[in-house]
C-alpha cells in the first residue's frame, strides 16, 4: 500500500532513484480564462521544510493545493504541465485521488477540527483507511497525539469535544489528525496565522520536530516564520515563481530585485 | 517538543564561549612568550589567531540567521551583544598576535636590563577579560560593572611602563628598538583591557537592557 | 516596580483632546430617531396584541369545555351534542397524518437538498429548473394540492395499485390516510428542502475540506461529517413542516378526511377524521350554533395544543441532538 506512489520509479527506473520527492515542471493553472500560475518549475526535496511566500494572490496557496489536488473541488480549474510526487504524475488519468490525499496530508489556515471528540477527530482518517481494530486505533491515536505534542494536554479528556480546546491546541489536533494516517508530505496553508504568539511558537517547534519524518510544504505570510522554520523558500509574485533557494540566502541576500524588495517590506 | 529557537540561541552562546576560551588562551600564551622569551609559543599564538578569526565569522553568520527569525527582548539583546563581543574578542586576538610578534623579535635579541611592571599589567588585563567573560556566562550584571573601573588601573600601569621605557631609552640609546617593542606590547595589553571593558558594558546591556557606555554612571546600580 | 500612570508614559494632553471631548456632548433632541423607535415598538405591540387576543379568546372559551371525557371519547354520529361528544378520532387522525407525512417528507426533502447543494453544479440549467420548481411549489394554494392529490395519488396511483393487486373493491383507489399524508408531504417539501439547504450551506467549508484532505470520498464526507452537523437544521425544517401541515384542511379535503367514522383509523388505506376539518364541520354544519359553540372552542384549543405538543417534542429532540453534537460526536 505505502509503496504505490513511491516504489515504481525507485525500483524500476534506477536513473530516477535520486530524483526529488516533488517535481513540478512548467506547471500552469487557469481559473477559467485567468492564468493564476505561470509556468512554475521547482523541485522539492524529501524531509525538508519548504516555505512558499509572496503577497496575497500570488498563487502560493493555489500551488500548495495542486499538490493534493484540492483544486479539483473548484469548477473551471485547468492545469497544464507536470506535477510529480515520487516520480509519479499526480494528474495522470490512473491516479486515485483518495490514495494521493492519504499520501499528501493537509493542515488549513483556520483550525477545523470536526465537531466530534478529540479521539474521534484522529480516528476519522484512520477509520477511512481501514483501521478498525480498537487497540490499533488507540495506539495510532496516542502516537500521533504524542507526535503533535498534544498527548499530555488531552490524554485525560480524549472523549470530550475537540471544540473545547484552545485555538493552538485545535491546530495541533488538526496536525495530529493529518499525521495519523502517515502521509509522506504535509501541506500547511498558513497554519499559525490565526494563533497567538505562544501558540504560534509551539506550532513552529512542532513543524521542526515533524521534519525528521515528513516532508513539509508551508504557505506563510509571515517571513520571520518562514525564516524560523524552513530550509528552502520559494518567493511567488503574480503567479510566477520569482526565486527559490536556501532560506538563509533568500532572507539575507536574495538574488532577485523583486525578492529583495518584498522581503525588505518595500511592497506587498 | 523541542524549542528550536532556544536551541539556536544556545548554539550561539556555545560558539561565543568557545571563541572566548580560544582568545583567553591566546592572550595568556602571548604574555608568557613575552615574559619567558619563548619563541615557539609566540609562533603558536599567530596560528591560533586564525581559529579566532574563523570563530568570529561563524558567530556573525549564525547571529544574522537568528536575526532573520525576529528574536525579541533578551534574545534580541543576546544576538546583537554576541556580534559585538565576538568583534571585541577578535580584536583581543589581534592584540595578542601583536604581543606575540614583539615577543618573537625580542626573543632573538638580548634582554633589556630594566625592571618593568609588565607581568602585573598583563595579569590585570587578563583578569578583566576573564571577569567580563564570566559575567557573560553567569548573566551577572554586578560582576560586569565591577570590571569597568579596573581599566583605569591598567591605564595607569601602562603610563608608568611608558615613562620607565622612555627613561631607559634616553639612558641606553642602543636599547631603543627593543624598548619600542616593549612599549608596543604594553600598549596592546592596554587595548586588551579596553576591549574587556567593552565586553563588560555589553554584558550589562544584555542583563539590564541599559546602555552604560559614555554615561559616567558606570558604577551606579541599574533601575530594575 | 511602581505602576505607571498614563501621564507618565504618554505625552501631555494637547488642546486637541479637549476639543474631542467637547464633540461627544449630547446632541439636541433627535425627532426622527424618536419617531421611528416609537413606530417599530408600536408595530410589535400591535402584533403581540392580536396574538394575545386570539389565544385568550380560545383558552377562556375552550378550557371549560375540555374534559378527559371530551378528548378520550369516540363520538356518536351526532357529534354536535356538547355532553356526549368527543374528539379522540380527530386527535388520532391528525397525529397520524402528520407523522406519516414526516416519514415521507424528511428523506425526500433531505436527499433533494443534498443533491442541490452538494452535487448539482450551481449554474446548470437542471439545477435552476429544480430550484424554480421548489420555489413555485411553495407558492401553490393548498386546495390545488388537494386536487393534485386526488388526481395523482388516488385516481392514478391508487387505482392502478388496485388493478395490479386485483382488489375486488377499491382499497387504494379511494381517499385514505396515506394519500392525505403524501399530499401534505408534497406541499411541505419546499419547507424541508429550503431548511436543509440552508443548514447544509451553513456548515463551514473547512470541515468538508478537512475530510476530503484526509482522503474521504464525497459520500463519506456527506454521511459522516456534513449530515450529522446539519441534523438540527433538518429538524427545524421538519418542525416547520409539521406546524404548517397540522392545521391544513384543504389538501386533505379530497384525499382522506372523513366527515364521520365510527372507529379509529387502523390502516394506511383507512379514511380518518381530522381536527381542522372537524372545526370546519362544527362551524358550518351545526343545527344549533349556541349549543355547538363550546365544543367548537374546545376543538380549536385541542388542535392548538396538539400542534404545540408536536412542536415541543420535535424541539426537545433537536435540543438533545444539538447538545450531543456540541459535547461529543
Amino acid at each position: 500500500m505505502a509503496e504505490t506512489l513511491i516504489a515504481p520509479t525507485a525500483a524500476t527506473n534506477p536513473a530516477n532513484a535520486a530524483a526529488s520527492l516533488i517535481e513540478i515542471e512548467n506547471l500552469s493553472l487557469y481559473y477559467g480564462a485567468t492564468k493564476a500560475l505561470k509556468n512554475i518549475s521547482v523541485k522539492l526535496e524529501e524531509k525538508l521544510v519548504t516555505a512558499f511566500i509572496g503577497p496575497s494572490g500570488c498563487g502560493k496557496s493555489t500551488l500548495l493545493r495542486c499538490l493534493n489536488r484540492m483544486n479539483d473541488l473548484i469548477d473551471n480549474v485547468r492545469i497544464e504541465g507536470l506535477m510529480k510526487i515520487g516520480g509519479h504524475d499526480i494528474y495522470a488519468a490512473d491516479v486515485d485521488v483518495i490514495e494521493l490525499r492519504k499520501r499528501v496530508g493537509m493542515v488549513f489556515q483556520k483550525s477545523n477540527p470536526f465537531p466530534k471528540s478529540i479521539y474521534e477527530n484522529v480516528a476519522y482518517g484512520l477509520r477511512l483507511h481501514g483501521v478498525k481494530n480498537k487497540s490499533d486505533l488507540d495506539a495510532r491515536i496516542e502516537q500521533s497525539l504524542q507526535q503533535s505534542a498534544l498527548w499530555d494536554e488531552v490524554k485525560d479528556r480524549l472523549h470530550s469535544s475537540a471544540l473545547g480546546l484552545s485555538g493552538g491546541q485545535q491546530q495541533r489536533l488538526c496536525i495530529a489528525r493529518a499525521i495519523a494516517i502517515k502521509p509522506e508530505i504535509i501541506l500547511m496553508d498558513e497554519p499559525a496565522s490565526a494563533l497567538d504568539p505562544i501558540a504560534t511558537t509551539r506550532v513552529e517547534d512542532l513543524i521542526l520536530d515533524l521534519k525528521k519524518e515528513f516532508t513539509i510544504v508551508i504557505v506563510t505570510h509571515n517571513m520571520q516564520q518562514a525564516a524560523r522554520i524552513s530550509d528552502q523558500t520559494a518567493f511567488f509574485y503574480l503567479g510566477e515563481l520569482i526565486e527559490f533557494g536556501a532560506t538563509g540566502k533568500i532572507f539575507t541576500n536574495p538574488a532577485q530585485k523583486r525578492t529583495e524588495d518584498y522581503v525588505s517590506g518595500r511592497f506587498g | 517538543m523541542e524549542n528550536h529557537f532556544e536551541t539556536g540561541i544556545a548554539n550561539l552562546r556555545q560558539k561565543l564561549l568557545v571563541m572566548a576560551s580560544h582568545t583567553e588562551k591566546s592572550v595568556n600564551d602571548a604574555v608568557q612568550s613575552l615574559t619567558q622569551r619563548n619563541h615557539d609559543l609566540a609562533l603558536r599564538v599567530k596560528a591560533d589567531d586564525d581559529v579566532i578569526d574563523q570563530c568570529e565569522v561563524e558567530i556573525d553568520d549564525l547571529a544574522i540567521q537568528l536575526l532573520t527569525k525576529a528574536p525579541l527582548a533578551t534574545n534580541l539583546r543576546l544576538v546583537t551583544v554576541a556580534m559585538k563581543i565576538s568583534q571585541d574578542l577578535e580584536r583581543i586576538g589581534d592584540e595578542a598576535t601583536k604581543i606575540a610578534k614583539r615577543a618573537r623579535d625580542l626573543s632573538q635579541e638580548p634582554p633589556v636590563k630594566i625592571q618593568l611592571d609588565l607581568p602585573r599589567m598583563a595579569s590585570c588585563a587578563l583578569d578583566m577579560l576573564k571577569a567580563a567573560l564570566d559575567a557573560f556566562v553567569h548573566h551577572d550584571a554586578a560582576a560586569a560593572r565591577a570590571v569597568i573601573p579596573r581599566d583605569k588601573e591598567v591605564d595607569a600601569l601602562n603610563k608608568d611602563i611608558h615613562a620607565a621605557l622612555v627613561q631607559h631609552m634616553v639612558e641606553n640609546p642602543d636599547a631603543i628598538s627593543r624598548c619600542l617593542h616593549w612599549m608596543v606590547a604594553a600598549k596592546s595589553l592596554e587595548r586588551i583591557a579596553d576591549h574587556a571593558t567593552n565586553i563588560a558594558e555589553d554584558v550589562v546591556y544584555l542583563c539590564e537592557a541599559q546602555d552604560i557606555r559614555h554615561t559616567g554612571f558606570k558604577n551606579q546600580g541599574g533601575v530594575a | 516596580m511602581n505602576t505607571l500612570t498614563p501621564s507618565e508614559y504618554l505625552p501631555e494632553k494637547t488642546s486637541d483632546t479637549t476639543r474631542l471631548t467637547r464633540h461627544f456632548r449630547a446632541e439636541k433632541f433627535d425627532f426622527w430617531s424618536f419617531f421611528f423607535s416609537g413606530l417599530t415598538g408600536l408595530a410589535t405591540l400591535f402584533i403581540l396584541g392580536i396574538l394575545a387576543t386570539i389565544l385568550l379568546n380560545i383558552i377562556v372559551n375552550g378550557w371549560s369545555a375540555i374534559s378527559w371525557h371530551f378528548v378520550s371519547t369516540i363520538p356518536k354520529k351526532d357529534f354536535f351534542d356538547a355532553n356526549t361528544t368527543g374528539v379522540l378520532p380527530m386527535i388520532v387522525g391528525t397525529s397520524f397524518r402528520v407523522i406519516v407525512m414526516t416519514i415521507f417528507v424528511i428523506p425526500v426533502g433531505v436527499i433533494t437538498a443534498i443533491y442541490l447543494t452538494e452535487y448539482a453544479a450551481n449554474t446548470s440549467i437542471i439545477t435552476r429548473i429544480i430550484r424554480a420548481a421548489v420555489n413555485n411549489l411553495a407558492g401553490v394554494p393548498s386546495i390545488v394540492f388537494g386536487l393534485f392529490g386526488l388526481g395523482f395519488f388516488i385516481n392514478f396511483i391508487g387505482k392502478n395499485m388496485d388493478a395490479l393487486l386485483h382488489n375486488p373493491t377499491a382499497v387504494w383507489g379511494q381517499p385514505a390516510l396515506i394519500w392525505a399524508s403524501l399530499t401534505l408531504a408534497v406541499m411541505t417539501l419546499p419547507v424541508v428542502i429550503v431548511a436543509t439547504e440552508e443548514s447544509l450551506k451553513a456548515i463551514p467549508p473547512g470541515l468538508r475540506e478537512a475530510s476530503l484532505a484526509l482522503g474521504a470520498t464525497k459520500l463519506e464526507t456527506i454521511l459522516k461529517i456534513v449530515l450529522p452537523q446539519a441534523l438540527p437544521g433538518i429538524m427545524t425544517g421538519g418542525i416547520l413542516a409539521v406546524s404548517r401541515a397540522a392545521g391544513e384542511v384543504a389538501p386533505i379535503l379530497f384525499t382522506g378526511v372523513a366527515y364521520y367514522m365510527a372507529s379509529l383509523p387502523a390502516h394506511l388505506s383507512d379514511q380518518f377524521m381530522d381536527l381542522g376539518y372537524h372545526i370546519f364541520v362544527l362551524s358550518t354544519q351545526s343545527p344549533n350554533i349556541e349549543q355547538t359553540r363550546p365544543i367548537l372552542y374546545a376543538t380549536v384549543l385541542v388542535l392548538l395544543m396538539l400542534t404545540f405538543a408536536l412542536n415541543i417534542v420535535a424541539i426537545l429532540i433537536r435540543a438533545r441532538v444539538r447538545k450531543k453534537l456540541r459535547a461529543l460526536g
